[in-house]
C-alpha cells in the first residue's frame, strides 16, 4: 500500500480580510501550520479568529472576506484555486466539520438517519438501502445502542450528547481524512462530553485521521490533543507540544494558564492576563 | 451566624398530571460570610435551588429561614431585597436599550430607595467601572464589563446574599479571573454570603468554603473545599465532576452514569 504522505494540510501564512465600511479588519494575520495524522488543538480566546481559520480550510468563509495565503495545501488540492465544483467533492467527503451545537446544525424538519445516509448518498451514489445500512452501522459504531429507532428520530426528539454523537457519524461516514471540529462539545455536560470526546479519539487513532480541535478550553485541548497551536488577536503565537503545554514560553499564553482556577494547584487569587500591546506586532 | 438555612425543600414546576418535581427533599446551612456551591449537570435542579431562594420560584414545600427570619411563598419587599441574583449570560439579562445607569436605578425606584445618583455611582465604583459608563448601552460594553454591571445591579439594594448563577460560564478564561477576583473582593469588603452555582468543580472549589453535588434534585454530597483539593471525596459521581473539569481522560468509558 502507499504510505499517505506525512503532511494532510500545509498552511503558510493565510490572513482573512474583511472589508468593512470602517476600513478592513484582519481576523487572521499570517498563520502558518500544518496537521498530520495527528490531533491538533487551536485555542483562543473569542474574537482570535480560531473559528475563521477552520472555515477558511473549507472555504466557507463569507462571501465578502478575502482570504490571502503563500500556500494552502490540503492532500493533493491546492484550496486556494480550487474551482467550487471541486470543494462540493471536498467537503463533507475528504475535510469534515463538527459544530459546536447539534441543536442549530442538525436539520430539524429531517430524521437523523435521512440527514446521515444524505451525506452517502451524495459523495458516493450509492442506493438508498445500501444508505441506509451504512448509516445504521455507522451510528453503532458510535455507541448508540437502538440505531432502527434513532434512524427515524427527528432533532429535537435527542439528546445534546446523543445529537453530537450523530453529528460525529454524520462526519465520518464518508471517511473524509481531515476533521475541522469547532468547539464540539461546549454545549455538553461534563460526563456527556467525556462519552463524546472518546469516541471522537476512537475513531480518529482507528482511522488515522487528521484532527483539528478549536476550543477555548485549556485543560481539555491540552489533555485531547497532540499539539496546541494558541491564537491571540488573529495570529498564531505558539505552537507547542500538548504535554509542554506547563512550560510554555509566550506571556499570554502563560498569563492564560495562570488565569485558570485548577483543582490541582490552588491559588487564592487569579492573575488577571495583562494584554502586551507588542504580542499584536509579528 | 446562620445566613440561610433550608429544612426538606421540595421544588416543583407545573400542576395537575404535568407536575413535574425537580428538586427532592434538600437540607442545608450556609454561615454568614461564607460561599456554598451547587455543582451538577444540566436539568439537576441547581438553579431551581436558587429560583426558590430568591423568591422566583414560589411553588415549593419545606422551610427557609433567611437572616433568622421565617420566609414564606410571598415575601415582603424588604425580605426580597436581602438576597440578589446574577444571572449566566450578561448579553441576554441586560435590558438591551436602557442605558447602564437606568439599568441601575430600576430596583432603586421598585424598592423606592433614597440618594439615588448616589447609589448608582457608589455600585459603579464598587465594581471597578468608571462612572461614565452609566450613559453607555450594553451593546457598548463588554462581556466582562457587563457581568460587573450584573453584579453593581444585585449589589445596588445593599442585600446580603448573592446569588450566582453560573456567573463566568459565558466569558472568555482571562475574563473569568477577573470577574472571581472581583467576587473574592466584595465578599471579603461587604461581608456577603454567597450561593455559587456552576457546572465547574474548579470554579467552585476557587470561590468556595463547602459545595453540595446535585444529582436528579438531590444533594449525593457535601465536600469541603479541603477535600476537594486533598481529593478525598466520598462520592464517585463527585469524581467524575472533578476528572472533568481537568479535561480529557483516556481510554476511561463512561464511569457508570447514567446520562441525563
Amino acid at each position: 500500500m502507499l504510505k499517505p504522505p506525512e503532511n494532510i494540510l500545509t498552511v503558510q501564512n493565510m490572513s482573512v480580510e474583511f472589508p468593512t465600511l470602517s476600513g478592513v479588519v484582519t481576523a487572521v494575520r499570517n498563520v502558518s501550520f500544518s496537521v498530520g495524522r495527528e490531533k491538533v488543538g487551536i485555542i483562543g480566546e473569542s474574537g482570535s479568529g480560531k473559528s475563521t481559520v477552520g472555515r477558511a480550510i473549507m472555504r466557507l468563509q463569507p462571501p465578502q472576506a478575502v482570504v490571502k495565503a503563500d500556500r494552502l495545501q490540503f492532500e493533493d488540492i491546492n484550496l486556494l484555486t480550487a474551482p467550487e465544483e471541486q470543494m462540493l467533492s471536498v467537503r463533507g467527503r475528504r475535510i469534515s466539520m463538527i459544530l459546536q451545537d447539534p441543536k442549530y446544525s442538525l436539520n430539524p424538519v429531517m430524521t437523523v438517519g435521512e440527514q446521515i445516509a444524505e451525506t452517502v448518498i451524495l459523495h458516493e451514489r450509492v442506493s438508498r438501502k445500501e444508505a441506509r445500512q451504512r448509516t445504521l452501522a455507522m451510528l453503532e459504531r458510535v455507541n448508540i445502542r437502538d440505531p432502527q429507532r434513532v434512524f427515524d428520530l427527528y432533532p429535537h426528539e435527542v439528546s445534546g450528547g446523543m445529537g453530537q454523537r450523530i453529528m460525529i457519524s454524520m462526519m465520518l461516514i464518508a471517511s473524509p481524512s481531515l476533521i475541522i471540529a469547532d468547539e464540539p462539545t461546549s454545549a455538553l455536560d461534563v460526563t456527556v462530553r467525556q462519552q463524546v470526546l472518546s469516541i471522537l479519539d476512537d475513531l480518529v487513532t482507528e482511522r488515522n485521521l487528521g484532527l483539528i480541535f478549536i476550543s477555548h478550553d485549556l485543560n481539555l485541548v491540552r489533555s485531547f490533543c497532540d499539539r496546541v497551536i494558541i491564537m491571540y488577536a488573529g495570529r498564531v503565537v505558539e505552537t507547542i507540544a500538548a504535554a509542554d503545554l506547563d512550560d510554555a514560553q509566550h506571556p499570554y499564553t502563560r498569563g492564560l494558564l495562570n488565569a485558570l482556577p485548577s483543582l490541582d494547584h490552588p491559588r487564592d487569587r487569579l492573575e488577571v492576563l495583562r494584554r502586551d500591546p507588542a504580542w499584536l506586532e509579528n | 451566624m446562620t445566613m440561610i438555612k433550608v429544612d426538606h425543600l421540595a421544588v416543583s414546576y407545573g400542576h395537575g398530571d404535568s407536575l413535574i418535581r425537580v428538586v427532592n427533599d434538600v437540607s442545608f446551612e450556609v454561615a454568614k460570610g461564607e460561599t456554598f456551591g451547587l455543582v451538577g449537570e444540566s436539568g439537576c435542579g441547581k438553579s431551581t435551588v436558587l429560583g426558590a431562594l430568591a423568591g422566583r420560584n414560589r411553588q415549593w414545600t419545606g422551610s427557609i429561614r433567611i437572616d433568622d427570619e421565617a420566609i414564606g411563598q410571598k415575601r415582603s419587599i424588604s425580605q426580597l431585597a436581602k438576597q440578589q441574583m446574577v444571572f449566566q449570560d450578561p448579553f441576554g439579562s441586560i435590558h438591551p436599550r436602557h442605558t447602564i445607569g437606568r439599568t441601575l436605578l430600576e430596583p432603586l425606584e421598585i424598592h423606592g430607595k433614597d440618594n439615588r445618583q448616589e447609589r448608582v455611582e457608589k455600585a459603579l465604583k464598587d465594581v471597578g467601572l468608571p462612572l461614565n459608563f452609566r450613559y453607555r448601552f450594553p451593546h457598548q460594553l463588554s462581556g466582562g464589563q457587563r457581568q460587573r454591571v450584573a453584579i453593581a445591579r444585585a449589589l445596588i439594594l445593599e442585600p446580603r446574599i448573592l446569588l450566582l448563577d453560573e456567573p463566568t460560564s459565558a466569558l472568555d478564561v482571562s475574563i473569568q479571573a477577573e470577574i472571581l477576583n472581583l467576587l473574592k473582593d466584595l465578599r471579603d469588603r461587604e461581608k456577603l454570603t454567597y450561593i455559587l452555582v456552576s457546572h465547574d468543580l474548579a470554579v467552585v472549589a476557587h470561590l468556595c468554603d463547602r459545595v453540595a453535588i446535585m444529582q436528579n434534585g438531590g444533594f449525593v454530597e457535601v465536600a469541603t473545599k479541603a477535600q476537594l483539593l486533598a481529593d478525598t471525596v466520598a462520592h464517585p459521581y463527585t469524581r467524575v465532576l472533578m476528572d472533568g473539569s481537568r479535561g480529557y481522560v483516556a481510554s476511561r468509558r463512561s464511569v457508570g452514569v447514567k446520562a441525563s
